[in-house]
């Protein structure tokens, strides 16, 4: 590194960009002079100059593929829901009918059953993520570590489909016999946990999503977990605290910024999470209180009725469903990113630096 | 007193978390537990081979399905790896600057934009261009998804192969394109493998872009601008029928499905165990 730089204070034709140079950044550093410099000695041929350029623009081109795909995701949304956001506007998001005979839409129970479905499963699976997440990086025996987290990284493989056939037949026989009656007994007086108990419903939706997304937040979770610094550790620990206060204190106290990140990641995969949900929730367009009471959610319309939409007005329901589902995650996502961005840039970097 | 205090409520703090595992746990050995048990029974020769007999009769299989899989499922990586791969060196050899930063960003949110909203928009793009579902929108839909994934997993893998390789390979006179290819992407072979597969796996079970895409067919077909089932479709089709013997091979399917996918994950856990680079240590 020393002569490099020594080379590059010489040959850079911008001497204020040298403190840059200075820092090993990885691989990436040996673009930041140019080309030129780094073979002066053996000038490159025409034919490789073009070759290069040709194949650094077809790269370019790839990359910004993703921003094309989303663009045009985004553009063919807006396109065709035209119909329905001309006829309804903001409206659209706060009626209750959905009828499709009589060409009257409204989206209300479907954005209902999405946040209640969504936010029940957080309600659930963020204590359990983030006790497994603890469980593996401070606690289990360094024999278990690596099947333990194997076994969690094996359950975000599994589809959604898979879920799904699972809960029909597994876990909503399960509810229907043992749970529900058990929480309809203790708890009726919510008004949480009333009406018929059929196995199916928001509370069905929200334990498969709960399933499906702790292995998101904990292995998120895990890794911000890993990066609070060793030092941190044993300090707490030196001045006598016990492995638990160690851990309030040191790890998870370090670790709140990314660990909240995880959990909005988590959240915007309940929220888009199709298959398993429409699978359980009942399919039913309606705003019920009790938990117990079937619900829909904003992607299970779209699965269920899209192939079915013929005239133009449905199709168009649809698609702006799809769109404000599209919108509600792409803020969620761009949300839980700067944050975990934010922490992975900041916070332990500049705690390793001690 | 006080210690005492302290004492409990760190063994209560260790147990809660292994409870937390413990309840983690068990949905995962059932889930497998049912898989097994349920799909062992229906899976036989005439299931991966025959097409689905009417409701009524039994026997008939998956066979037209998980060939429509793999018709798709191929049609995607032909889609999505050359572009995430470009992707990832674009990012990794060239990207600094603010544009670079936008892709990154874009391929992060890209990701969590759900499955299903892919499909309307690949519908609206494909299908109604073409005037009929078909094999060929189910495996767009599911190859652009596969891109900001590839492209994100090549992105880091490169940024690990060590610069003095590079420089070696430039020192020698050899252009930077020929670099790239030959030096820099050998080396991180294993580790872009493994982001192909990990993207592969993940829409191996993708259903709900396929519900309006690819659509499902009841028969062989070979023809990629003809509506084609898929695994995952036939799945679901067949776990919400009311028939007891549709259910049966639903079972069997997702136990083929997960199957397929285990497999390719324990081959990256595999690969990656045995290093991501080349030589690198």
């Amino acid at each position: 590194m020393g002569t490099d730089s020594v080379r590059a204070k010489k040959l850079s034709p911008r001497p204020e960009q040298q403190p840059r140079h200075e820092q090993d950044e990885g691989p990436v550093a040996v673009h930041r002079q140019p080309l030129e410099t780094q073979r002066a000695f053996a000038k490159p041929s025409l034919l490789s100059n073009l070759a290069d350029r040709i194949f650094k623009t077809s790269t370019f081109v790839c990359a910004a593929s993703v921003l094309l795909i989303l663009g045009l995701v985004i553009f063919e949304l807006v396109e065709n829901s035209q119909p329905t956001l001309g006829k309804f506007g903001l409206s659209f998001f706060t009626g209750t009918a959905w009828d499709p005979v009589s060409g009257d839409f409204g989206a209300l129970p479907f954005v209902y059953g999405t946040l209640v479905s969504s936010f029940l499963a957080l309600i659930l699976a963020v204590p359990l993520a983030v006790g497994v997440a603890v469980f593996i990086t401070e606690m289990c025996p360094r024999v278990l570590r690596g099947p333990l987290s194997f076994m969690v990284e094996l359950l975000a493989a599994i589809p959604s489909v898979i879920y799904g056939l699972w809960a029909i037949f597994v876990l909503s026989p399960l509810l229907r016999s043992y749970v529900q009656p058990w929480l309809a007994e203790h708890f009726a007086w919510t008004g949480l946990f009333d009406g018929m108990q059929l196995g199916f419903g928001m509370l069905a939706a929200g334990i498969i999503l709960a399933i499906m997304i702790i292995p998101i937040i904990s292995s998120i979770t895990r890794e911000v977990l890993i990066a609070v610094p060793r030092n941190q550790r044993e300090a707490a620990l030196a001045l006598g605290a016990t492995r638990f206060e160690m851990i309030r204190i040191a790890v998870l106290r370090n670790a709140r910024a990314g660990i909240l990140g995880a959990i909005i990641l988590g959240l915007g995969r309940a929220l888009g999470e199709t298959m398993a949900v429409t699978m359980v929730i009942g399919n039913r367009a309606e705003i019920a209180k009790s938990l117990f009471a079937p619900g829909y959610t904003m992607a299970s319309v779209i699965a269920n009725e899209f192939s079915e939409a013929t005239d133009e007005l449905f199709l168009s329901a649809l698609v702006e469903i799809g769109l404000a589902l599209l919108l509600l995650t792409l803020v969620v996502n761009a949300l839980a990113r700067l944050l975990v961005w934010s922490i992975t840039r900041g916070v332990p970097v500049s705690s390793h630096a001690q | 007193m006080h210690n005492r205090f302290r004492y409990v409520t760190d063994k209560l703090a260790t147990a809660g978390a292994a409870i937390a595992a413990v309840l983690v746990i068990v949905p995962l050995a059932a889930i497998f537990v049912y898989l097994v048990m349920k799909g062992f029974g229906a899976l036989n020769w005439a299931f991966l081979t025959q097409i689905p007999k009417p409701v009524g009769e039994s026997g008939g299989g998956m066979g037209n399905a998980i060939a429509g899989s793999a018709m798709i499922l191929g049609i995607a990586s032909a889609i999505g790896v050359p572009l995430g791969i470009g992707g990832g060196v674009y990012l990794a050899e060239y990207g600094r600057g603010r544009f670079a930063h936008i892709c990154r960003f874009t391929a992060d949110v890209l990701n969590g934009v759900p499955s299903i909203v892919i499909g309307i928009a690949i519908y609206s793009l494909v299908v109604v261009t073409q005037g009929h579902f078909s094999a060929l929108s189910g495996g767009i839909a599911l190859g652009i998804m596969m891109v900001p994934t590839i492209t994100r997993a090549t992105e880091e893998i490169l940024l690990m192969v060590p610069r003095s390789v590079r420089e070696a390979a430039l020192g020698l006179g050899i252009p930077q394109w020929r670099t790239t290819i030959s030096v820099t992407l050998r080396t991180a072979t294993s580790g872009v493998i493994t982001g192909v597969m990990l993207a592969f796996a993940r829409v191996a079970g993708e259903t709900a872009p396929l519900l309006f895409t690819a659509f499902g067919n009841q028969f062989w077909n070979t023809n990629i601008n003809q509506p084609t089932a898929a695994l995952p479709l036939q799945i679901y089709t067949y776990a919400i029928s009311p028939f007891e013997e549709w259910h049966q091979q639903a079972w069997a399917g997702a136990l083929v499905l997960v199957a397929l996918i285990v497999f390719s994950v324990a081959v990256v856990r595999l690969v990656a165990a045995r290093g991501m680079l080349k030589g690198a240590h």
